[in-house]
Formats: C-alpha cells, sequence, structure tokens
C-alpha cells in the first residue's frame, strides 16, 4: 500500500516538476506585462504646483452657460526636456524605441539623438515636446498628478500678470496673436518670461499644451456650418457659440486643439500637469 | 418607348446646348458631372508659381489627378523693406494654381509644415461637400491630411484656408485658384496669367520699414495697410510685369481673396473683350471693369492691339494709387497707328 503511494507521490512529484518548469516563464512574462500597463516608476519632477483658487468661468466655446471650476493645483511651468530624460530612463517603455504606435505616432521624440539623448543643442531646460497625449498622461501619473482639463488650463490662461480675467483688454488678444505667429519659441528655457496673475510662467510663450480632455470641444475641423452646437469654430457659428469673437488667441487655441490625435507628437506641444487641491491638504 | 422619349429628349437637349453656345456665350454645361467616368493616367500635378498656371487640360478625358499643397509660415517682403510673416500655400501668395477638368477625381494631399505654428485645412469653393474640404483637413504642424472630390462645377474657384480664426488665416496669405475647365477645355488663348488681389492689415502705416505686425483691429474694421496682387506690392511690376506681344489674346484668372474687400478689376487702356463674371461658365462681353466679390473670381480675356504699358489695377483707385493694388502688362510689337496714335 505505502509502495503504491510512493509511487503515485513519485509520479506526482515530476508531474508536480515539469508543470512548475513549463509554468515559469509565462508566469514571469505575465506579470512583467501586467507590471508595463498599469504602473509607472514613481519620478519627483522638482517643479513648484500653484495653488489656483477655483470659480465659475464663461468657456470659449459652450453654450454660453457659466463651468464652474474647482480649487486646483498647477505646475508652474511646463514639464522640461530633463524631466521627461528622467522619465524614460525610470519607464523604459515610454523610450522611443519602444514606444507602441498606438500611444504615439512615429515622430514622438524625433529630434531626440537617441532613446536616452536630448536633442543636439537643446536645453534641457526647455519644455519637452513631439510628445503624445498618452505619453504626457503616464508622465503625470508618474509624479502623482493627472493633465489639467481645458477648463481649468483656460480658467488659468484668463489671466494675465496683473489680473485673473484679462478677456476684456484688447492688447490681451491682440498680443498673443503676434506671440503665436513667433516661431521656435519651444526652444527657449522655461519661466524666462513673466509669471501671470497666479504665478504661473509660460502658458502661452512656450507650447501649445495637452489638457485632459483635449478633444471633447470640438469634434470635427471645420464647422461653419449653422449648428452651433460646440462645435461651431469657424466663420459665421463662430459669431453664435464663441464667447468673444475678437479673441483670435483662443480661436487659435481651440483650433489648434482640434487638429489633434492622442497619439500625434508636434514640435510644438508640450505640456504641464494639475493635481487636485482637496485630496492632498486633508 | 421610354428610352426613346429620353433620348429623343436627350438629343434637343444637346441641339439646344450646341446653338445656346454659338449664341448666348455659355461656356458649355457638363450634364450630369457625376456620372463622367475617370480613365487613364493618373496625373500628378506639378506646382507652378504664380502669375503662371499649368497647361490648358484640352479635350483630355476626365482622370485622377493628385494635387500636394504644403501649409508653411513663413516672413517675406510685403512692401520694399516691409516684410511680415505670411502663411501660405506651397510658399507662394497666392497658392499655387490647381487646373483639373469637370469630372475629375482629385486626389488633395494637404501636409502642414512641422515648423507651423498652427493647424491648417482647405476649403476650395469648387468642391461639394462639408466644408469645401476644410472638415477632412484639419491638420496639425507636420502632419498630412488627404482627401478626395470629384469635380462637378466647371468654372474659376477660390480656395483658402479656413482653420480658425478664419480671418487672419486668410489676411496672412493662405488662398489660391483652382480652374475646373468644363468638357473640352476652354478656348485657346496665346497667354495666360494668374492674378490674386488680397489685403493686409499691419501695425504700421504703409510702406512703414522693418518687419510688420498683423492688425485685428485693422483687419476688423475693414481699413486695410495694403492692397495687393501676388502677396507683394510690386508683384507684378518692373521686371515682374505680365508680357505679351500685339496680337495675341491675353487670358487673366483674376482672383479676389478679400478677406474684406470687393475689387474694381481693370486695366487701363484695355477693354475686355470676354468677361466670365464670377468665375461662371457664361461671359459678358466688352466690359471696362468687373467686380470680383471676396471669396470670389473672374476670368477676363482681351487682345492687345497696341504696345506699350498697361497697368493693371483695382480701380477703386486710392488701393492702386496708395496701397498696392496695381501691376503691369508690357506689350510689345508694332505700332498699330489706325488703333492708337498720337497726333500733337
Amino acid at each position: 500500500m505505502s509502495k503504491i503511494f510512493k509511487i503515485f507521490l513519485c509520479i506526482g512529484s515530476f508531474f508536480f516538476i515539469f508543470q512548475a518548469c513549463s509554468k515559469k516563464p509565462a508566469g514571469t512574462k505575465e506579470k512583467d506585462a501586467s507590471t508595463f500597463s498599469t504602473k509607472e516608476i514613481q519620478i519627483t519632477p522638482n517643479v513648484k504646483m500653484v495653488s489656483i483658487k477655483g470659480g465659475k468661468y464663461l468657456p470659449f466655446y459652450g453654450d454660453s452657460s457659466l463651468v464652474e471650476v474647482q480649487d486646483f493645483l498647477l505646475d508652474e511651468r511646463p514639464v522640461t526636456n530633463a524631466e521627461f530624460l528622467d522619465f524614460v530612463k525610470k519607464n523604459p517603455k515610454w523610450k522611443r524605441s519602444n514606444i507602441k504606435t498606438l500611444f504615439a505616432d512615429d515622430t514622438y521624440l524625433k529630434n531626440w539623438q537617441d532613446d536616452e539623448t536630448l536633442p543636439k543643442n537643446a536645453d534641457p531646460e526647455a519644455p519637452v515636446t513631439f510628445v503624445s497625449w498618452f505619453a504626457a498622461k503616464a508622465f503625470a501619473k508618474s509624479a502623482g498628478k493627472r493633465l489639467p482639463t481645458l477648463d481649468e488650463w483656460e480658467y488659468v490662461a484668463m489671466a494675465d500678470e496683473e489680473s485673473a480675467n484679462a478677456r476684456n483688454k484688447s492688447e490681451y488678444s491682440a498680443h498673443l496673436i503676434n506671440l503665436y505667429n513667433e516661431k521656435l519659441r519651444e526652444k527657449k528655457k522655461v519661466q524666462l518670461s513673466k509669471p501671470n496673475y497666479y504665478g504661473v510662467y509660460n502658458m502661452f510663450d512656450l507650447v501649445w499644451e495637452w489638457t485632459d480632455d483635449f478633444n471633447s470641444i470640438m469634434t470635427t475641423a471645420d464647422s461653419r456650418t449653422g449648428d452651433f452646437d460646440d462645435k461651431g469654430l469657424f466663420c459665421a457659428s463662430a459669431a453664435t457659440s464663441a464667447a468673444d469673437v475678437l479673441n483670435y488667441a483662443s480661436f487659435m487655441r481651440y483650433a489648434f486643439r482640434s487638429s489633434l490625435k492622442a497619439n500625434y507628437t508636434v514640435e510644438n506641444l508640450g505640456f504641464r500637469c494639475a493635481k487636485d487641491l482637496q485630496k492632498n491638504s486633508k | 418607348m421610354k428610352h426613346l422619349v429620353t433620348s429623343f429628349a436627350l438629343a434637343l437637349l444637346t441641339l439646344q446646348a450646341c446653338k445656346q453656345n454659338a449664341s448666348d456665350g455659355s461656356a458649355g454645361k457638363t450634364e450630369n458631372a457625376m456620372e463622367i467616368k475617370v480613365s487613364g493616367e493618373t496625373e500628378n500635378q506639378k506646382a507652378v508659381n504664380p502669375p503662371t498656371v499649368p497647361a490648358p487640360i484640352g479635350d483630355r478625358a476626365a482622370k485622377k489627378v493628385i494635387v500636394h499643397l504644403e501649409a508653411t509660415e513663413e516672413e517675406g517682403e510685403l512692401a520694399d523693406g516691409v516684410t511680415y510673416k505670411f502663411w501660405t500655400f506651397n510658399s507662394t501668395v497666392p497658392g499655387s494654381f490647381i487646373r483639373i477638368r469637370v469630372g475629375d477625381e482629385v486626389e488633395l494631399h494637404l501636409k502642414n509644415a512641422s515648423n507651423s505654428v498652427m493647424p491648417h485645412n482647405i476649403d476650395l469653393h469648387a468642391v461639394n461637400g462639408p466644408g469645401g474640404g476644410a472638415e477632412a483637413t484639419n491638420v496639425a504642424p507636420g502632419k498630412e491630411a488627404i482627401f478626395n472630390f470629384k469635380a462637378l462645377n466647371p468654372g474659376l474657384f477660390v480656395y483658402h484656408c479656413a482653420a480658425a480664426p478664419v480671418p487672419l488665416h486668410i489676411a496672412n496669405g493662405m488662398y489660391g485658384l483652382i480652374l475646373v475647365e468644363p468638357a473640352g477645355g476652354l478656348a485657346k488663348v496665346d497667354r495666360e496669367y494668374y492674378i490674386m488681389q488680397g489685403e493686409f492689415y499691419t501695425k504700421g502705416k504703409t510702406d512703414e520699414k522693418g518687419l510688420q505686425e498683423f492688425d485685428q483691429d485693422k483687419g476688423v474694421d475693414e481699413r486695410p495697410t495694403y492692397v495687393v496682387f501676388n502677396g507683394k506690392k510690386n508683384a507684378l511690376m518692373g521686371a515682374n510685369a505680365l508680357q505679351a506681344k500685339v496680337g495675341e489674346t491675353v487670358r487673366i484668372f483674376v482672383g479676389n481673396a478679400g478677406p474684406n474687400l470687393v475689387s474694381s478689376f481693370h486695366v487701363i487702356g484695355e477693354i475686355f473683350d470676354k468677361v466670365y463674371a464670377e468665375g461662371g461658365s457664361k461671359f459678358n462681353e466688352n466690359v471696362q471693369t468687373t467686380v470680383i466679390p471676396a471669396g470670389g473670381a473672374a476670368m477676363v480675356e482681351f487682345k492687345v492691339e497696341e504696345p506699350g504699358e498697361y497697368v493693371i489695377v483695382d480701380h477703386s483707385i486710392f488701393r492702386a494709387f496708395n496701397k498696392g493694388a496695381i501691376g503691369k502688362l508690357k506689350v510689345t510689337g508694332e505700332k498699330n497707328p489706325k488703333v492708337y496714335h498720337k497726333v500733337q
């Protein structure tokens, strides 16, 4: 009886080992994959976050009803080349040679010399560009933050150096139009220009910036159509759907956002991060 | 029986059309352009710089045509010593002249230069479809959009960028012309030229030197600093004047980009033998000055009988005198005293 038991055990253990052996490689693979897809290795970019007092504001596009923006924290400047380099070093799947086409198009970090070398002559303190929405989101997540919403971003963008809402100053938009028309601004260091009313730098003068819901407002790229749902970006319908038809600078930002897809990477498009205030100040 | 009736009706219609062609100055309509089949080799249309245009389509059959346009933002000369940040199609103002025939199927590639700051798109007035293509082509810097359209209506049409804010994209130079020739083509002429009028709104006064910024207030008030032909003061003057020889027939494809003003197009010392008003199929004859709306075009044709310099203007004449809406056509050849003769 014991003999039979022994044999059984023997066979059993063999079987067990066999099983274990064949399973092992598969098991590790699965584990790797799961860490890849869910967790970012933490980074701690050294950037001050400015506390923004929320409030009601009139979005540039919409049905002219006020939108409430909660208090939140916003990076005082865009994410820099140096910070993004640190991020990809710690999170290799976001390196240029590893990136999945689903998450970034073929110009992702295109100007970098290789996976871990910034572009030639690039200032490490200049904003990072050629990053997709997915990459920006992953960066923010690994920093324990998120991307600002469109409303949050535009809420802060109402400010000039002196006031929280400079929308009604005619020179505010006029100044931005010409600023936006300047090429290669993205090569400059962050925080060289003056901060706005909140103490936030570089809202306009360096790069366009991703927002979390960049494509929520306009789903079509041309909408001089009469229906002035919030897609009315152009000409005729602009007059009915935009809060201020003379605010050409805002039109430019919205037009830019509407030309994007989440995997796009563009030479003058970067991002900054935001964070909920309440959760952290408890 | 039904067939018989329709074919009879068709024959009658054709006869009618022929008659009309001869008598009332219609350039020939194409019935049901949608049904025209494309055949033959695909053409890759080469871009030529204004004021030149691609060769006439002649009597070729409808085919597939690929057109490449690139949106660029670049600093250039607006007047002597005056520079401006132009936004263009194919680096010229106006952009490349597109030449096709009715029934053609166009595959339009719109690339936006990677160093562009703005998104751009294209609205072709020759297109039947939402936004004239703008909806299908809104393209971020460094990206390319492709869309197809079938040319259903013959005529001379404006194209322009329609990205928001539209007035700025047009005011900065993003426009051009697309000619859709009728079946069989336009009548042969000796010379063809491409002129497009456009306004510029700058912070500084007319001819104030240096790099000039866009002035939004002047734009909204419709008070242009410059009204010019082909994107620049004196673009058609001096060595760049249009040329013709005595006895030749000249056809000018004239567009008006606006963005605000209506043009009173006139050639001093000439009478337009034919004007295809508004770029349409019918022509008027013996016209002195033709009105071209913003976002519209006209084809003018005339025979030059006498050598000399003919000044091309917007006859809203302050624009010609002070703001740049002036060009020249230089005609060489033998004098013709019967037509023009100074006695004393």
